[in-house]
């Protein structure tokens, strides 16, 4: 199984026991360097970015968004997510079928080709689609011809986001298709529901939280990618720039306060996207919870009684 | 588990053929324009496009902000996801949480905050300005953005290793009189060791191809702050196509090389679990 993964599910703690346990002064030293590491890493990144976004009051903070392009570069980037999100999870739902319901050779392989975006360089990424689409790559000349716009227009930034979120459905659900088994589909089939009535009936609802929590890590990324749309956008004020490009090109032209404005909704986006990621890990642990309790009782109903 | 399933549910000619339609069309294909497209470029030139000096210059930053980053990542993680697991302590499930919000945050906005807390006026560069530690704009910008960045890897890896653990080793360890030290050294570690590894790797991995942090932050003069990913996206805008696909091409086969390295150490990791 794979844990090379950008989100990893967490899990429960252990009571601590005697003979096993560090001194208080250990532990709380221990404690102390962990924090401070959070603190300088993860809590002041997080205020600061609230803390300038407001440092002008909240009229300049309103005003900043209000501003038309900037306006424009969050209506580009709902677009290109609401795009991008759904082909991304038609492609997991297939492949997950394929791979989590059927046994064929180069499983492996093809698990390693899914993962493969994660390891390339997003800027790499933006310059695979100008060798292909740009003016001087291989199919510049034919698209010129026929008046079709990729690079440097919106049909561009929305490829690169599908390349950089492709894997992020289809890793969530593999492993949860592949935990519910067969069984309950075969079931249906044996009963005359036909495959695609199974699949919307029998499949879909016992993945749908391992869909759910996919489409949220999917979406965060296609909202906040910077490097391959940077690559590939052009950067033209009020068309071309999504809201990460809008934050460069703010901070590039000295209005910080602006700059920390867009990415205030940025960050606010990744914390929902906490949120509802940590809601969902709880559900399942306690979904799995309860499984472990039930086959615990079915194994004492099947002990004979003495 | 190994119980074969061939069974009578259909689709499989459907979702396997788009499987491989779509990723064709979005991964491979784009990845094999790549290297076509490099393949037109004459040897000698490529040598001498991969290895010119501000080429060299870019990949030893690259490399090493990669590998100090990582080995911060490694220590502090490491002490992290242990207080996570072994230690009650308040604020601990909003910490775990916040622990992924590196992943979750658009990279431009990162950058965007860490330079302005490492700026001379920072909140914390206006003490750390003084005694001569420049966070921003300087090298050392690349190394904190890094940092940030690939935070998550080694701590989400060594969670669950660490709540799997069997106390009762510990136990006979402290029975048979070994101090908390020496079962540290002697029995947790060694079995740590490999997960840690692999949480080292996969940041330094995700670091190498980091682009969005760190430009905010690095100031990115040539021959000092200047990361590989930048002096790609400075090739293509001087039209320098070659030049471009050249530099891509090195970084490529290093993360193909990492991706494989990271598989390998899973499966040595996961041989010491059970």
């Amino acid at each position: 199984m794979k844990t090379h993964t950008d989100f990893v599910r967490r899990g429960g703690t252990s009571k601590s026991q005697r003979g096993t346990e560090e001194s208080p002064f250990v532990k709380w030293l221990l404690i102390g360097v962990a924090m401070l590491f959070v603190v300088i890493f993860l809590l002041l990144p997080l205020v600061n970015v609230f803390a300038q976004a407001f440092a002008k009051g909240w009229q300049t903070y309103v005003k900043s968004l209000l501003d038309p392009d900037t306006m424009a570069a969050i209506r580009l980037t709902l677009l290109v997510a609401a795009i991008s999100v759904p082909l991304n999870v038609i492609f997991g739902l297939a492949s997950a079928w394929a791979i989590a319901k059927f046994d064929f050779r180069g499983k492996a392989l093809l698990n390693t080709m899914i993962d493969l975006p994660f390891s390339v360089s997003p800027v790499v990424v933006g310059l695979m689609f100008i060798i292909l689409f740009g003016m001087q790559g291989f199919l510049g000349e034919w698209l010129d011809s026929r008046n079709i716009k990729i690079i440097f227009a919106v049909p561009g930034i929305v490829i690169a986001t599908v390349f950089i979120t492709f894997p992020f459905v289809a890793r969530e659900l593999v492993p949860v298709m592949q935990a519910t088994g067969t069984e309950q589909e075969q079931a249906a089939l044996t009963l005359g529901a036909g495959g695609w009535k199974t699949f919307w009936h029998v499949t879909l609802p016992s993945v749908k939280w391992g869909l759910l929590y996919g489409i949220i890590l999917c979406n965060a990324r296609a909202m906040g990618e910077f490097g391959a749309v940077s690559v590939v956008s052009g950067h033209i004020t009020g068309l071309t720039d999504t809201m990460p490009l809008r934050v460069e090109k703010l901070y590039q032209e000295y209005n910080a306060t602006a700059a920390f404005a867009v990415a205030s909704l940025l960050a606010l986006l990744a914390l929902l996207t906490l949120a509802i990621k940590t809601v969902l890990e709880w559900k399942q642990e306690r979904a799995h919870e309860r499984a472990q309790h039930a086959s615990a009782e079915d194994m004492r109903a099947l002990e004979p009684k003495v | 588990m190994a119980e074969k399933r061939f069974n009578a549910l259909p689709g499989f000619g459907l979702t396997m053929g788009y499987t491989l339609f779509y990723l064709s069309a979005i991964v491979l294909i784009p990845i094999a324009g790549l290297f076509l497209r490099a393949f037109q470029i004459s040897f000698s030139d490529f040598w001498h496009l991969a290895t010119a000096d501000r080429a060299m210059a870019a990949y030893r930053l690259t490399f090493g902000a990669s590998f100090v980053a990582a080995m911060v990542n490694a220590l502090f993680g490491t002490v992290l996801a242990w207080v996570l697991v072994r230690y009650q302590f308040p604020g601990k499930r909003f910490i775990d949480a916040l622990v992924d919000f590196p992943f979750a945050l658009p990279t431009a906005v990162a950058g965007l905050t860490l330079a302005s807390l490492f700026a001379g006026n920072g909140w914390l560069g206006q003490f750390l300005v003084p005694l001569g530690i420049k966070g921003a704009f300087t090298p050392l910008g690349v190394i904190i953005a890094l940092t940030f960045v690939g935070m998550p890897f080694v701590v989400r890896s060594l969670q669950p290793v660490l709540e799997n653990l069997e106390r009762e080793v510990e136990e006979a360890a402290a029975t048979l009189g070994a101090g908390r030290l020496r079962t540290f050294v002697s029995i947790i570690g060694p079995t740590l060791l490999p997960t840690i590894i692999t949480g080292f790797a996969q940041a330094f991995a995700r670091a190498i191809g980091e682009y969005g942090s760190v430009i905010f932050i690095a100031g990115n003069k040539p021959y000092e702050s200047e990361i590989s990913p930048l002096l790609i996206v400075i090739r293509l805008e001087e039209y320098d196509v070659n030049g471009a696909v050249a530099l891509a091409i090195v970084l490529l086969i290093i993360s193909f090389v990492m991706l494989i390295s990271i598989n390998l150490l899973e499966r040595w990791a996961s041989r010491y679990q059970h």
